[in-house]
C-alpha cells in the first residue's frame, strides 16, 4: 500500500498531521506556519483580492454539489442589502459512507478556523456559526477547545489582532436529521425551526440566516482556504490532474483491506486510490459496485474503477462526484437488500415537507422488502421506476428525493436481474400486468 | 406512572435557567437557542416532559407549540422517559455490509426489548441512527456520548457490562 509523503506543497489540507495523527491544538499549528495566511490578509489583501484569488484558484464546493466557491462569495458580497452578514460553516456529515468533515474537525481545527477567518474578512462578516452535527461529540470538544484557543491568540473577539476587526465564531450543535446538511434547511434548523427547506429563490447569499445576506461553505471547503491564500490560485490549480482544481479527500469504505482516506490529486483513477491506498478488496471478494461520494450518488460497476475522480468523468458515466469518499460493494451482497437499506434511510429522514418525498420514499421501501423477501408482485419493478421518475430532479421541493432514488435507479439499470429474482412465481402467473401507479401498500 | 410523576414535579433549575440565558446572547433572536436550551434540560432530566415543554418555552419567550415543533421533529430529543443508558446502533449502509442487522437482533434479544423501546430496569434504551462517520471503522455503535468501533458480537457484552 502507498504511503503518503505529506508536504505544504502538495498537500495543502492534511500536511499539518503529526506522526501520531493527534490533534493539532494551536501552539503546533502556528509553529509551522498556522494563521500567517490570515495575517497576511488582514494585513494587507483586500475583500475583492481574496474573493478573486479564491474564484481564480477554481475551488469547488466540498459538500457535494461543487458550485464555484469564489461565485458563491462573490454573490454574498455584491449584495449590499444589509451591513449583517453571517458565515455558516456545514459541518453537519450525516451522509452515509462519509467520514471526512470529522477527520478535518478532529485533527487540524485550527485549518478549519483560519479559513472561516479569511472568508469573513472577505465577506465582511461579524459573527459566523458553525453547525456541528449532534452525534460529534468529539468533534465538538476539540473544536470548542480550539475556539477557546483562537480567542486566547487574539484571532477572535472584538479587536482581532488589534486591528480593530471582529469577529465571532459560535459552536451550534444540532439534534439530529440528516436533512440540517441542505442549505435552506440548515438555516432554518439554525433558526430554531424544523428543518424544512425553503423555496429558492432567494438565495441565502440574497436573504439566509434572520433574513441576513448569508454564506455557507462545507467543512472541506473552508479548510482549503488558508493554504490559497498563502501560495496562490496557480499552485492550487496545477496540484490537480484534472480540470478541478486542488485535492480532495477521497476514500474507499466497505470490505475492503484498508478502509481509509487520503488528501489526493482530483484527477486520480478510483482504481488507484482502491488498489494502492485502501488495499483493494477483502481476499476472496470480487467488486460487484461501488458508489463514488456517498449514498445519494449512483451505483457504479468494475468497468467504471478506471475514471479519473472528478467531477465530470464521474458525471459522464452517470453518478455525481459526491464527496468522493467511496464505498465498494462485493459480490457475496444482494443489490435489492442494499438498497432496502439505503432507501430506508432517506425514508427515515425525509422531513416530511413535500408529498412525493414524504409518502413515496415509505412505499418505495414497501416494495424493496417484499421484493427482499421474493413476495414481489408482478409490476413492482416498473412501479419503482415509475416512482423514480416521480421522485426525480425538479419534482421535489429539494435534492433529498432525487438524491434518494439515484443508487435505487441505478442499481435497477445495472442489477435488473436481483430485482427480478425478487418477483414471487405465484404472482408472476396469476396476477395480470396492471397499467400505471398501484398501490402495494400493506 | 413514572411519567406523570415527572411530568408534575418539573421545575427548572437556577442552573439551567442561567445556562439557557447565557445560551440565548448567542443568537440574533431568542427562538434559534430552543434546541440548545431542550438538549441543556434533557442532559440533567434525560427527556423532554410535556410541563418541560411549558417551562423552556416560557424563559425563552416563545410560545409552546413553536418549541414542541421543535421538539418532536428532532431524533435526539425524546420526548418519553428513557434509560440510564442510550444504545445508538450504526444502521447505515457500510455497517450494514459489516452485519449491523445482526447487532440489532442481538442487542433486542438481549435486552429483550425492540428498537425504540427501554428496558424495564431502565438501564438502556435502543434506538438506529444513520452514519456516524466511522464507515472506515464499521461497524459502529454508539453509548451515550462515546462511538465504539469495529465492535462484534463479544465486545458489545463486555460494553454493555460497563454501563450500569
Amino acid at each position: 500500500m502507498k504511503k503518503i509523503l505529506r508536504t505544504s506543497e502538495t498537500h495543502p489540507l492534511t500536511w499539518w498531521l503529526n506522526e501520531n495523527e493527534d490533534v493539532v491544538w494551536i501552539q503546533e499549528y502556528k509553529k509551522n506556519g498556522g494563521y500567517c495566511a490570515f495575517e497576511k490578509a488582514i494585513k494587507t489583501i483586500k475583500s475583492e483580492e481574496i474573493i478573486n484569488t479564491i474564484k481564480n484558484s477554481g475551488l469547488k464546493g466540498r459538500g457535494g454539489a461543487g458550485f464555484s466557491t469564489g461565485i458563491k462569495w462573490s454573490l454574498v458580497f455584491k449584495n449590499s442589502s444589509s451591513s449583517v452578514r453571517y458565515l455558516l460553516c456545514n459541518a453537519d456529515e450525516m451522509e452515509p459512507g462519509t467520514y471526512k468533515d470529522k477527520f478535518l474537525i478532529e485533527k487540524i481545527p485550527h485549518q478549519l478556523i483560519e479559513g472561516m477567518l479569511i472568508s469573513a474578512l472577505a465577506l465582511k462578516v461579524r459573527r459566523s456559526y458553525i453547525f456541528l452535527r449532534g452525534e460529534y461529540i468529539e468533534s465538538e470538544n476539540i473544536l470548542k477547545k480550539a475556539i477557546f484557543e483562537a480567542n486566547e491568540y487574539g484571532y477572535l473577539g472584538s479587536n482581532v489582532l488589534k486591528s480593530g476587526l471582529s469577529f465571532e465564531i459560535f459552536l451550534h450543535s444540532g439534534a439530529g436529521r440528516y436533512i440540517c446538511g441542505e442549505e435552506t434547511a440548515l438555516i432554518n434548523s439554525l433558526e430554531g425551526k424544523r428543518a424544512n427547506p425553503r423555496f429558492k429563490p432567494p438565495f441565502p447569499a440574497m436573504a439566509g440566516l434572520w433574513g441576513k445576506p448569508t454564506c455557507i461553505n462545507n467543512v472541506e471547503t473552508l479548510s482549503n482556504i488558508p493554504s490559497i491564500i498563502s501560495n496562490g490560485s496557480e499552485w492550487y490549480k496545477n496540484l490537480s490532474k484534472s480540470t478541478d482544481s486542488g485535492t480532495k479527500m477521497m476514500g474507499f469504505s466497505g470490505k475492503v483491506k484498508n478502509p481509509g482516506l487520503w488528501e489526493l490529486p482530483f484527477g486520480i483513477t478510483a482504481r488507484e486510490i482502491l488498489e494502492d491506498y485502501a488495499g483493494g478488496m477483502k481476499n476472496g471478494l470480487k467488486l460487484k459496485a461501488w458508489q463514488p461520494g456517498g449514498a445519494s450518488t449512483d451505483f457504479l460497476t468494475p468497468e467504471h474503477i478506471d475514471l479519473p475522480m472528478s467531477f465530470s468523468s464521474i458525471s459522464n458515466a452517470g453518478s455525481r462526484l459526491g464527496t468522493a469518499i467511496a464505498m465498494v460493494v462485493d459480490h457475496t451482497v444482494n443489490m435489492v437488500s442494499l438498497v432496502r437499506n439505503i432507501e430506508e434511510f432517506f425514508s427515515r429522514e425525509s422531513c416530511g415537507w413535500c408529498t412525493p418525498c414524504r409518502d413515496g420514499l415509505p412505499w418505495i421501501v414497501s416494495i424493496l422488502r417484499s421484493l427482499e423477501k421474493h413476495q414481489g408482485q408482478n409490476n413492482d419493478i416498473k412501479i419503482l421506476e415509475q416512482l423514480c421518475h416521480h421522485l426525480g430532479p425538479g419534482k421535489t421541493f429539494c435534492a433529498h428525493a432525487p438524491g434518494a432514488i439515484s443508487p435505487l435507479k441505478s442499481a435497477i439499470k445495472h442489477f435488473r436481474s436481483e430485482f427480478e429474482s425478487g418477483l414471487s412465481r405465484s404472482s408472476i402467473i396469476s396476477v395480470k400486468s396492471i397499467e400505471g401507479i398501484q398501490s402495494n401498500m400493506e | 406512572m413514572l411519567k406523570e410523576t415527572l411530568d408534575n414535579d418539573f421545575i427548572l433549575s437556577n442552573e439551567e435557567k442561567t445556562e439557557i440565558l447565557n445560551k440565548k446572547n448567542d443568537y440574533e433572536d431568542a427562538r434559534a437557542s430552543s434546541i440548545e436550551a431542550l438538549k441543556i434540560v434533557q442532559k440533567k432530566r434525560g427527556w423532554i416532559s410535556k410541563k418541560a415543554i411549558y417551562e423552556i418555552a416560557k424563559i425563552l419567550d416563545i410560545s409552546a407549540s413553536d418549541l414542541e415543533e421543535i421538539a418532536t421533529f428532532y431524533s435526539q430529543i425524546f420526548r418519553r422517559p428513557v434509560g440510564r443508558n442510550i444504545i445508538r446502533y450504526c444502521d447505515s449502509v457500510v455497517c450494514y455490509m459489516y452485519d449491523c442487522e445482526k447487532i440489532r437482533h442481538f442487542l433486542e434479544n438481549h435486552l429483550n426489548i425492540i428498537i425504540g423501546e427501554t428496558t424495564k430496569d431502565l438501564r438502556f434504551t435502543l434506538l438506529p441512527i444513520c452514519c456516524l462517520g466511522n464507515c472506515d471503522k464499521a461497524p459502529t455503535i454508539m453509548i451515550n456520548d462515546t462511538i465504539f468501533s469495529r465492535v462484534t458480537l463479544k465486545s458489545i457484552v463486555k460494553l454493555l457490562e460497563l454501563h450500569k
